[in-house]
């Protein structure tokens, strides 16, 4: 098991793209998921997707979370104090862009280093 | 306070953000996306759905409803924002008998408005809906009368119009957000009216049905 990814966007089509690229860089080496939009068709982020993300992310390794503007990492951060206590501390945000970041993260997490590792490999290397 | 008149302060403030929203997105328009009166209308009516069984809880666990409520049905920054300030309220006053007393309420908001602060890693000053909370709880703290915080909080909102934005879309803005009044301010503003109005007929007049 790696570290999982999520990647939240306002836009789902940034955030699958983001994905995609991910996909091609570690295949499905690496638990990931995305969310984006306001659940209504329009652009936006929802900390209820956001949970459900992490969710489907996890690893018991923890997962790095990837966002891209404000609100997005506000709402990031919610959706982490939401989890169950045990989780919330394997949850971080990488203050990186979000393509970027997201690929990095990933990169990162596919050769089997721990969450902070991923998370400083992100923060580091984005330009 | 009775239920009706709990009942009828969500009310007040949930209609006074919905009567207001295109206001709202219209300034946001002007310096942010554009979808603040949209984000807040949607939460208002996510609370005047559950209204009548949060105006049954005590005022604590109906704050911190309140705050979830926001978390979940309110995109953007304003969700967190607003729902961390309900939510530490509600967390503030719990252990505080009830109804509050106004040195109690003064000491509840302050400890939200550090949480909303650290939320948004900002403080006053930055164009922000921190520029009404702040001076509307230094005013609480102090001993201006309760009547004239409306008029305050409608002051304070009006005060980030020349300020130059520093947090969130409009600090991309730099010097063009100047000029614009902050969304999130005049929001926060529109609230306390709303309750401040409220207020007197909620707490004395027992004719109120739900």
């Amino acid at each position: 098991m790696t570290v999982g990814i999520v990647i939240v966007s306002h836009s789902p089509k940034v955030a699958e793209g983001t994905a995609d690229m991910v996909r091609q860089m570690v295949g499905t080496m690496v638990p990931l998921a995305w969310c984006g939009g306001d659940g209504q068709g329009g652009l936006g982020s929802e900390v209820g997707a956001i949970v459900s993300a992490i969710e489907a992310a996890w690893s018991d390794d923890g997962v790095a979370v990837l966002v891209d503007l404000g609100g997005a990492a506000m709402q990031a951060e919610m959706a982490i104090e939401l989890l169950d206590e045990e989780r919330r501390a394997r949850v971080q945000i990488c203050e990186a862009p979000l393509v970027e970041g997201a690929v990095i993260a990933a990169t990162e997490a596919s050769g089997g280093s721990e969450l902070a590792a991923v998370r400083a490999m992100a923060e580091q290397l984005s330009p | 306070m009775s239920e009706t008149g709990t009942w009828a302060l969500i009310h007040a403030v949930a209609r006074s953000l919905i009567d207001h929203a295109d206001e709202l997105t219209e300034l946001d328009r002007a310096i942010g996306d554009g979808d603040h009166g949209i984000n807040m209308k949607r939460g208002a009516e996510a609370v005047l759905a559950k209204a009548d069984s949060l105006a049954a809880r005590p005022l604590a666990a109906l704050l911190h409803q309140c705050g979830m409520t926001l978390v979940m049905t309110v995109g953007g920054a304003s969700g967190p924002l607003y729902g961390t300030l309900l939510l530490e309220l509600g967390k503030a006053l719990q252990a505080q008998p009830e109804p509050p007393d106004r040195t109690s309420l003064a000491a509840a908001l302050g400890q939200a408005v550090l949480a909303v602060k650290a939320r948004g890693r900002s403080d006053a000053g930055q164009k922000t809906l921190l520029d009404v909370l702040v001076p509307l709880q230094q005013a609480l703290a102090g001993d201006q009368p309760l009547v004239t915080l409306g008029s305050l909080a409608l002051a304070a909102a009006e005060a980030t119009t020349p300020m130059l934005a520093r947090r969130g879309r409009a600090s991309f803005l730099g010097e063009r957000s100047i000029g614009h009044m902050d969304p999130g301010a005049r929001s926060s503003a529109l609230m306390v009216v709303a309750l401040l109005a409220a207020l007197p007929t909620a707490t004395t007049d027992p004719g109120l049905t739900p």
